[in-house]
């Protein structure tokens, strides 16, 4: 399929044309008469974005969420990747379950959906789970974690982090302590006070990841901190990077902006792990957002079914669902931030997760004969956020009826448009073949 | 202010505080007629939701709506999750559809009362009885409501502008003893006592305070004899304590908490002749409080309980009377 | 919006003196009697009743004669009208059982809040005898109810409104001297 794109500006720089073929960016005007054009005259084309951090559910709580539904978001979202966490039911920890969601993902042709493999046997943190074959397997295992859950021995983890060494593989740290946080249910701060609700110390996530780097450089190993989400935690990254370490580090859209004064509505589309803290954190975040402390902003797109939601908060579910809103609230977010621009949003949503995770076919750049992953985005789209419109079977979005003015106009997956106007059109013509390129 | 629901001490301002107490002097009242009961709430349904044992605060709830002519309904309802049967919201949609006027409610984890009333599954005016260790608001003004009549006096046979009527707590010193941090009650009584003009130290270990205290209206201090001799209160509530946090590491054991927190009969003592010594109960005698403290002249324990009745009245006949827009 | 005065201070003092005498009158004397008013302006008006019966009959202390009855609670239309501050109730030591009770209040209309006050007198006690006394019957009755004794029978439209001003409830601004006013009706 031939696609021209006319007049996008790519990283918001000057208008230009963008010429697709077989899959493959092209040389302006070599492409021939194309199959479809895009007109894109005021759009953004930046590298189709990269999510390190999605719970997709399925196999196990498909009334949550599928591959499919997920996917479906993802592209809806602008991410031509999206990396699958461990917690399904059952665990992704051996070849055979990653294998499955891998399989899935293909088969549904959204978004390329790479698996990330449980660290220990079923989370419970006591041993190691398959990690070498997960790698070997047809997935391709690069990263591993225990999301949801912290793999909080410290022997453990060290061994993990070793371990994954032989074959590139990575640990993705969920951070937080357990005997700290028994019971929490929000930001431990005047809030949670008033509130009486069990209180979920900065420490609790600001101690695993001081041991954590210090484990890393000690063996000299790779770490990648999930949804940083303290003031603290990224002063210790910082110290961390300085003394060279090999740590990368995420933060979520809703971390960036949204504060555990929002708990005082007692309204679970807020409760989230980690919580939401206070206005200074989120500051330093954003902070360390511009100055590369922070590597990438990932989702943890987390949907839940309805009925885990409208209840009372302490038995709510965490989580909040983030795929198809990440680029307008990170937007949002960071609007007043200095120096934050569309090349910005590339670096942290697109390049360096893709680099992170190891996806060769992403986060690339607009030369002729990259990977044609590339979303158009429309800077100029006021609109409410409305729940209901998702491809997600999630409905937990704590931004509903926010104001945003950023929406995802098309999205191209390896060449082929799954989003055009805003409107899902088709999976990957290839999804079901052996020729899809992923 | 417009009171539709009563979730939190800090629904309440002064003015309102005051004209509940008020009312509740009124109420008081009809426990010595010859009639019993009014007619105010007559032909209205309240329900008693409780997702938590408490037979105390039910049945004060269940007297106060039936001595307004009420009809009650007592639902225990178990568990509280989706997991352990049926959910808040469908337990909140049943009570609507069965036209409930008014839902008192008492649930294990905070910020229940909260939800049933904001999240639009039903009408009717929530008042709680109770959440987690959130807030007791009713509690606190029962408290509210038994120290002004010992420091004010009760009026004269319901005479208007005599005794307490009208007046709030300025001037006096109320300490809470014990674990505030998983207190509804100690909550509930910082704020109303503060609204009310009191001022409030809080004395426990800071294991048993909740991290940002300081930002409470209260003072806070960690030793209780230092806090009697520096505040001289008017009057010392005590909080149960729960003997398990011990295994939870709050305090090493419970001798050694009665020996740093609890109300001896020395520390009954070294208060002022006329501090009041009060308590939500149940009591753990020999634990918190003494016995010399617990049947002492000054203790309130009994006058808090009888004065449940009264305090839960007004609070159902100002939120179940007046605008029709429940 | 028109007003005018109906009853001035002078026309209120002579009323209640005559009502006094004619309770006495019927009464036979002032034994056995107990006058109740109904807030918020039933209850000075009893008081000045109790005075007016004291000063007529050697011996009698107004205090020991008057009390107050709160029919907040007793009202048929607390769903629907505003939130009512509920008013003190008192009775004279003595209490009301077997005695001849005079319900006081300033205006008499539907009758509703007479019949308010009679449930709440009947949670109080048994007294022998329930009479009415009011300062003004505007008509318009909803409920089969009369007064005993009338300071003023004063036809009105139903769009008109009656207010009854006293130096005990309403001595702040603009008050003169206690009086009765009709506003509204016909322009």
């Amino acid at each position: 399929m031939r696609i021209r794109i006319a007049g996008a500006r790519v990283l918001g720089g000057q208008a230009q044309d963008i010429e697709i073929a077989d899959g493959r960016l092209a040389e302006p005007g070599s492409a021939g008469r194309p199959d479809l054009t895009v007109d894109a005259d005021g759009l953004i084309a930046l590298p189709g974005l990269v999510d390190m951090h999605v719970h997709l559910r399925e196999p196990g709580r498909e009334d949550a969420e599928t591959v499919e539904t997920g996917s479906r978001a993802a592209a809806r979202g602008g991410f031509t990747a999206v990396l699958a966490m461990a917690n399904t039911q059952p665990t992704a920890d051996t070849a055979g379950v990653v294998e499955q969601v891998w399989r899935l993902g293909r088969e549904s042709g959204w978004t390329q959906v790479q698996p990330i493999g449980a660290v220990t046997a079923g989370l419970e943190g006591t041993r190691l789970a398959e990690l070498g074959a997960m790698a070997r397997s047809a997935a391709g295992v690069r990263i591993f974690s225990d999301d949801g859950h912290c793999v909080s021995d410290p022997l453990l983890m060290r061994r993990a982090l070793e371990y994954v060494k032989g074959f590139d593989g990575m640990i993705a740290q969920h951070a937080q302590e357990p005997r700290l946080t028994e019971g929490a249910q929000m930001n431990e701060g005047v809030v949670s006070a008033e509130l009486g609700l069990p209180g979920w110390p900065a420490a609790a996530e600001e101690a695993i990841i001081a041991r954590d780097v210090l484990l890393a450089q000690h063996v000299g190993a790779r770490l990648h901190i999930c949804h940083v989400s303290t003031a603290g935690s990224v002063e210790i990254i910082r110290w961390a990077k300085s003394r060279g370490a090999r740590i990368t580090a995420e933060v979520t859209p809703h971390h960036l902006i949204l504060t555990d004064d929002l708990v005082r509505s007692y309204d679970p589309v807020y409760k989230v792990n980690p919580p939401l803290r206070t206005a200074e954190d989120a500051a330093a975040l954003r902070q360390a957002v511009l100055d590369g402390t922070i590597d990438v902003i990932a989702t943890d797109h987390a949907p839940h079914p309805a009925e885990h939601k409208c209840c009372e908060w302490t038995a709510a579910a965490m989580g909040m669902v983030g795929m198809e809103t990440a680029l307008a609230v990170v937007r949002l977010a960071m609007r007043e931030e200095e120096g934050f621009g569309w090349d910005q949003v590339a670096r942290l949503m697109s390049r360096n997760p893709a680099r992170i995770a190891g996806l060769p076919g992403q986060g690339h750049g607009f030369e002729p004969g990259a990977h044609a992953n590339i979303v158009l985005v429309d800077p100029g789209a006021p609109h409410t956020i409305d729940p209901a419109d998702s491809a997600s079977l999630g409905r937990n979005n704590p931004f509903a009826g926010t104001e945003v003015d950023t929406a995802v106009h098309s999205t191209f997956l390896y060449g082929h448009p799954v989003v055009l106007d805003g409107e899902l059109q088709a999976p990957h013509p290839a999804s079901k073949e052996d020729t899809w390129p992923l | 202010m417009a009171l539709t629901s009563l979730l939190s001490a800090s629904d309440l301002d002064r003015r309102t505080a005051v004209e509940l107490l008020d009312l509740a002097e009124e109420m008081a009242t009809v426990a010595g007629r010859e009639v019993k009961k009014l007619p105010a709430l007559r032909g209205r349904t309240v329900v008693n939701l409780f997702f938590e044992d408490s037979t105390r605060t039910r049945i004060s709830f269940e007297a106060a709506a039936k001595r307004l002519s009420a009809d009650v309904i007592n639902f225990a309802a178990k568990g509280s999750s989706v997991s352990k049967g049926e959910s808040l919201q469908d337990t909140a949609q049943t009570l609507a559809a069965m036209g409930v006027d008014g839902v008192v409610v008492r649930h294990p984890g905070s910020g229940a009362p909260h939800r049933l009333a904001q999240a639009g599954w039903l009408e009717a005016p929530i008042i709680n009885a109770g959440d987690g260790t959130h807030e007791h608001p009713t509690q606190a003004l029962l408290d509210a409501f038994t120290l002004r009549r010992v420091l004010h006096g009760e009026p004269a046979s319901g005479a208007a502008g005599t005794g307490a009527d009208g007046k709030d707590l300025a001037g006096a010193t109320v300490m809470i003893v014990g674990d505030v941090l998983h207190s509804r009650v100690a909550r509930s009584n910082v704020r109303t006592l503060h609204t009310l003009g009191a001022s409030v130290v809080l004395v426990a270990p800071a294991t048993l305070l909740p991290w940002g205290v300081e930002s409470w209206p209260c003072q806070v201090r960690y030793d209780l004899d230092e806090a009697i001799a520096e505040f001289a209160p008017d009057a010392v509530m005590m909080l149960r304590i729960q003997l398990e946090r011990m295994h939870q590491a709050f305090f090493p054991n419970a001798r050694e908490y009665t020996r740093l927190w609890g109300l001896s009969a020395a520390r009954l003592h070294a208060l002022p002749a006329d501090a009041w010594v009060m308590h939500p109960g149940p009591m753990n005698r020999g634990v918190e409080i003494s016995a010399a403290a617990a049947d002492s002249p000054r203790a309130l324990v009994l006058d808090q309980v009888a004065n449940g009745v009264a305090v839960r009245m007004a609070t159902l006949y100002h939120l179940l009377t007046g605008e029709d827009s429940h | 919006m028109r007003q005018r005065t109906v009853l001035d201070e002078h026309e209120i003092t002579r009323a209640v003196t005559r009502i006094a005498h004619e309770i006495l009158e019927h009464n036979k004397g002032p034994q056995d009697l107990v006058l109740l008013g109904i807030p918020t302006r039933g209850v000075p008006l009893a008081r000045r009743l109790a005075e007016r019966i004291a000063g007529i009959e050697p011996g009698v202390d107004a205090e020991e004669l008057t009390g107050s009855l709160d029919i907040t609670m007793y009202r048929d239309d607390l769903r629907r009208s505003g939130r009512r501050k509920v008013h003190a109730t008192s009775i004279p030591a003595a209490g009301i059982d077997d005695k001849t009770v005079v319900l006081v209040d300033d205006v008499l209309f539907s009758g509703r809040s007479i019949r308010a006050a009679l449930d709440a007198l009947a949670a109080l006690g048994r007294p022998r005898a329930v009479r009415l006394a009011v300062l003004v019957d505007r008509g318009h009755r909803q409920y089969p109810i009369r007064a005993d004794h009338v300071g003023k029978n004063l036809p009105t439209a139903a769009s008109e409104r009656v207010d009854v001003r006293l130096r005990e409830t309403d001595a702040a601004d603009g008050f003169t001297g206690d009086e009765v006013l009709i506003t509204g009706g016909e322009e």
